[in-house]
């Protein structure tokens, strides 16, 4: 047994989290840098955590992930960071060369108190930023939230570059959240298709899954520019998908500039999808082609053939908000029972929701914010299922309770894919239905006695 | 970029080393250039290279922090010790079996290194400080597993906000009454890199556990095996060898080791060093409070294998160990010739680039000078002078504001339990005839003149360096991995090994050279251009034939 010493018995605990069921803020603010181009991300804290964000990105999307770091020093501890960031502003621009330098804090720095944009002013004016070249800033104290927040404060500091020209310019800006660049490839493969122009931020895409072609470029093709971010405020409508995640940038652009927001689900799943598309052509004033329509369809027949594997099967899912509540409704939909949802992100808003989406279901559900996998792996002991869907970290529960399972979410460290399918979207609805019925079939085949071992399923 | 465009053979050591310097700010480059050095391989009478100093900020670095070498390098591969992160989540949620080291549980069936464990501050602890979350925290692992030990890590808030954790730990040992409870001020702001968690974590461990347990110990030729954490199963295959010949492991620091291995540590008879880095601190320590001497071994290669296990026959010097050790030798080595003769013809003349650790980048090129391939450059990311260049400058060290702020405990002969190993006669005479204890000769000597050592490499000097010289394999870690990879070239990770391993020993070696020979040789390499990339004129053929 891996987690061998886990009891069956819980006793509520206060104090310490055990397997986690999240990380800190500033991983998720290095992802979304990523997703600017020409971008270099910058930890301004001790090295360590900047090795540590990038030691996680690569082992989960298999990419290079350059980022620097402010390299504190006991010295930068008492005294304050400043002489730290503005000596590696000067370095990044000189030898680097990036057309955005985008910084997020760390615990350290933020329990300093180091100013972002007093430091800013100070590189400017000792003219250490070269021309047109742009820095941007966004706080990421660990200790608050998770790296789902911290993603959203560094797509919000994104969204802060908007600078409108008064006129509007046709396009919607679209905020896909926390997903897979082949996530946000798909989002705007249905945009073209919806006839909707889009600025999506930020975009991972070409970044986080680029070719291998015997060369190395440290700033890919990929990313949303920094001309497009400005031209954020002269958008018709933003459509903002996870609360979580999106619902901060897109209220900045609305608050702030006029921009009229949409928060949606992340679009996971049939109704989830549905509602996205519907919000797409509505703000953008298109009609969506037969061809959105075809896809959708073969979505719900997908669900029909399968229907018959799924119904009443309990499920345990852990991750992010915004993905277990887009994820919860498509197993609800398909008639499945999600059980067990654990979240490590704080918000009773997680749970209010998870409550809604599950009451019609017949049988008790667990749901938890700030929760972790030790809590999660007691509820499974207590109440079994038939299927496990998390990051990496659930195979240890997995193999323990011996349970179907399905990687979905961040991180994932030992299986490849994530990066090129994507999960969104009806495309993607098919996928997760195939990976599903994948593992429960599997299971079947290996436990069904052999006068009932079949071949036709 | 004139140099750039010379052929490969025209390159002199010393162009290179003006490329991978040329881009820098003026202060950036006077500071690299002395952490770039190369070699005159004179033995023991070798150049001086600046390493263990401050990595300068947006440089892109190979670094971690202190607590990354207490917690994940030292701690991490302690199975029946509860490892309790104080401070926000990430620090323990990145530590947490991130780096390969396997582990068993053992007839008594503890093992905690599948869970991480975090005080998980919030805002509120670190506005009104922590130390009652602490204590809680402590208390309620206690509740649930009982453990014989539970260690706390600081974190870099911690230190800021001054909670203070080696009370928490001392009242909870108290309170707790069986359960040792210590802590590790290892903030990762602390030294230049995860070398002054080493050395944290090797204070505190010696404190409160070493010679914890007096009680006899069976075996005849009782070992501590140090600086060797088990990654990807290295640990387990020196164990087998060593098992194999009759030596007794009482101790690992720290591969899959217990609380009982670190109390007992001070009854074995000699210390073996794998890692000088990480652990040579509880080498001295062990020596000097005991009386153990240490030898300086290296289970990295098939023959360092066997000259170690030589080294440690001839340490104990009884005619049964050495023909035990000969016979094991002479048992292990023909699969390890019969493998490495087959993947010679296709590894013979390659070369190879290291970048590891402090002492991997050593360790491995003795692997790849087996299969005939030359190591053209190598450095460490966290090691000291005395790594490259031998034990003899130690006294010289300078210690600057950072290195001062690493606590060096005082240690002095136990009163009682101080005991020689051998008499001074026979000391001498094992030196007399060559056997050195207490001495690492670095890394310099083991390589060419002529080669570059650099230390602390970075993302800019790494990607220049193979566009320059273009090795047929580049060693580093997981966050070197793939902008290498891009450039077309090979990377093999020799921290956490990719998904291989283990590498050490006889058997580790096998998989080695496979391992080597699958990445040099892999078609994929091939594959980098289209075909109308190749050629991209236009056929001269007018119509389809």
């Amino acid at each position: 047994m891996l987690l061998r010493h886990t009891p069956k018995e819980i006793n509520e605990r206060s104090a310490v989290t055990i397997n986690p069921a999240k990380t800190c803020q500033p991983i998720g603010a290095m992802y979304a840098a990523l997703g600017i181009h020409g971008c270099l991300p910058h930890s301004h804290g001790s090295q360590g955590c900047c090795a540590y964000h990038r030691s996680a990105l690569t082992r989960h999307y298999k990419e290079p992930v350059s980022a620097a770091t402010s390299s504190f020093t006991e010295g930068s501890s008492v005294f304050g960071g400043q002489a730290n960031l503005l000596q590696a502003i000067n370095n990044i621009f000189t030898v680097y060369n990036p057309e955005v330098i985008a910084v997020h804090t760390t615990c350290l720095s933020e329990t300093i108190g180091d100013d972002l944009p007093q430091i800013f002013d100070k590189a400017r004016k000792e003219g250490t930023v070269p021309k047109g070249k742009t820095l941007i800033g966004a706080p990421t104290p660990s200790y608050v939230g998770s790296h789902v927040t911290g993603f959203a404060n560094m797509v919000k500091a994104m969204a802060d570059l908007a600078e409108p020209t008064g006129k509007k310019n046709g396009k919607v800006n679209v905020i896909p959240g926390w997903v897979e660049p082949s996530d946000m490839e798909e989002i705007k493969r249905l945009a073209g298709l919806v006839g909707a122009e889009i600025t999506l931020f930020p975009d991972t895409s070409g970044i986080l899954n680029g070719p291998l072609s015997g060369e190395y470029h440290m700033f890919p093709k990929g990313g949303v520019t920094v001309g497009e971010l400005k031209g954020c405020g002269d958008a018709t409508g933003t459509l903002a998908l996870g609360e979580w995640c999106s619902a901060d940038a897109a209220r900045l652009l609305d608050t702030k500039h006029k921009v009229p927001c949409r928060i949606l689900d992340m679009p996971f799943g049939l109704k989830a999808t549905d509602r996205f598309i519907d919000a797409l052509r509505i703000v953008s004033g298109t009609v969506v082609p037969e061809e959105i329509t075809c896809e959708r369809g073969q979505l719900v027949d997908l669900i029909s053939d399968m229907h018959q594997y799924f119904y009443q099967k309990k499920v345990a899912l852990f991750g992010d908000p915004d993905q277990l509540i887009a994820m919860t409704e498509f197993l609800v939909s398909i008639d499945m029972c999600p059980v067990h949802i654990v979240t490590g992100t704080p918000g009773k808003r997680f749970e209010k929701r998870i409550r809604e989406l599950t009451k019609d279901l017949p049988v008790p559900v667990n749901v938890r914010a700030r929760g972790d996998l030790f809590l999660l792996h007691q509820w499974i002991k207590n109440d079994p299922v038939d299927l496990l869907i998390g990051n990496t970290y659930g195979k240890y529960i997995a193999r323990d309770e011996d349970l179907p399972f399905i990687r979905w979410g961040f991180p994932i460290f030992d299986r490849q894919g994530h990066q090129y399918f994507p999960t969104v979207g009806y495309k993607g609805g098919l996928r997760l239905l195939e990976k599903v019925l994948d593992v429960l079939l599997d299971r079947k085949d290996r436990d069904d006695p052999e006068e009932q071992f079949e071949l036709v399923l | 970029m004139a140099t750039a465009k010379k052929k490969l053979v025209e390159l002199q050591p010393t162009d290179i080393k003006e490329e991978l310097l040329k881009k820098y700010p003026p202060k950036v480059a006077r500071k690299r250039a002395k952490q770039i050095l190369i070699n005159e391989a004179l033995e023991n009478d070798t150049p001086e290279i600046t390493a263990n100093v401050r990595t300068i900020p947006g440089i892109i670095t190979m670094r971690g922090c202190t607590y990354a070498g207490c917690k994940g390098v030292i701690m991490g591969p302690t199975r029946d010790i509860v490892n309790l992160v104080h401070g926000p989540i990430g620090c323990s949620f990145y530590a947490w079996l991130t780096r390969r080291n396997q582990t068993d549980a053992g007839v008594d069936g503890e093992n905690y290194m599948t869970y991480c464990f975090s005080t998980d501050m919030q805002d509120s602890d670190i506005i009104f400080g922590g130390e009652k979350k602490l204590a809680q925290a402590i208390q309620e692992i206690y509740d649930l597993f009982h453990p014989k030990a539970i260690t706390v890590f600081a974190t870099c808030p911690v230190g800021l906000i001054g909670d203070d954790i080696h009370t928490v730990a001392r009242n909870m040992k108290e309170k707790l009454g069986d359960c040792n409870v210590f802590a590790f001020s290892c903030e990762g702001y602390k030294g230049v890199s995860q070398s002054a968690g080493h050395h944290i974590a090797n204070n505190q461990v010696f404190t409160h556990m070493v010679g914890e347990n007096d009680e006899e110990k069976p075996g005849k030729y009782k070992i501590n095996l140090l600086g060797e954490y088990n990654i990807g199963g290295d640990g387990f295959e020196i164990d087998r060898i060593l098992e194999k010949c009759g030596i007794t492991t009482i101790s690992t620091f720290s591969g899959n080791s217990t609380y009982d291995q670190f109390a007992s540590a001070h009854t074995a008879d000699l210390n073996c060093v794998m890692c000088h880095r990480s652990i040579n601190y509880v080498a001295d320590m062990l020596e000097t409070k005991f009386g153990i001497p240490w030898i300086k071994v290296n289970f990295i290669g098939a023959r360092s294998s066997a000259k170690s296990l030589r080294k440690i026959a001839e340490y104990f010097g009884d005619q049964e160990l050495i023909d035990r050790v000969e016979a094991v030798i002479a048992e292990e080595m023909p699969q390890v010739e019969a493998v490495l003769a087959e993947v010679l013809p296709r590894t013979q003349g390659k070369t190879a680039m290291l970048f590891v650790g402090g002492s991997r980048a050593h360790h491995y090129q003795d692997l790849f000078t087996e299969m005939g391939m030359k190591t053209l450059s190598a450095g460490y990311e966290f090691a000291h002078r005395d790594d490259y260049e031998g034990r003899q400058v130690i006294p010289n060290l300078k210690v600057d504001a950072d290195s001062r702020n690493i606590e060096e405990i005082e240690i002095e002969p136990d009163s009682e339990r101080y005991k020689p190993r051998k008499t001074d006669a026979e000391m001498q005479a094992l030196e007399a005839r060559g056997f050195k204890f207490k001495e690492y000769d670095g890394i310099l000597p083991d390589m060419e003149a002529g080669t570059l050592v650099i230390d602390d490499l970075n993302q800019y000097e790494a990607e220049k360096l193979v566009e320059l010289m273009k090795p047929d394999i580049f060693c580093a870690g997981i966050k070197e991995k793939y902008s290498i990879q891009k450039l077309g070239i090979p990377m093999k990770q020799l921290h956490s090994y990719d998904s291989g391993g283990p590498y050490a020993g006889f058997r580790g070696a096998i998989n080695f050279y496979k391992e080597i020979d699958r990445l040099v040789n892999s078609k994929v390499w091939g594959y980098m251009k289209a075909p109308w990339q190749e050629s991209p004129e236009l056929s001269a053929t007018y119509v389809w034939e």
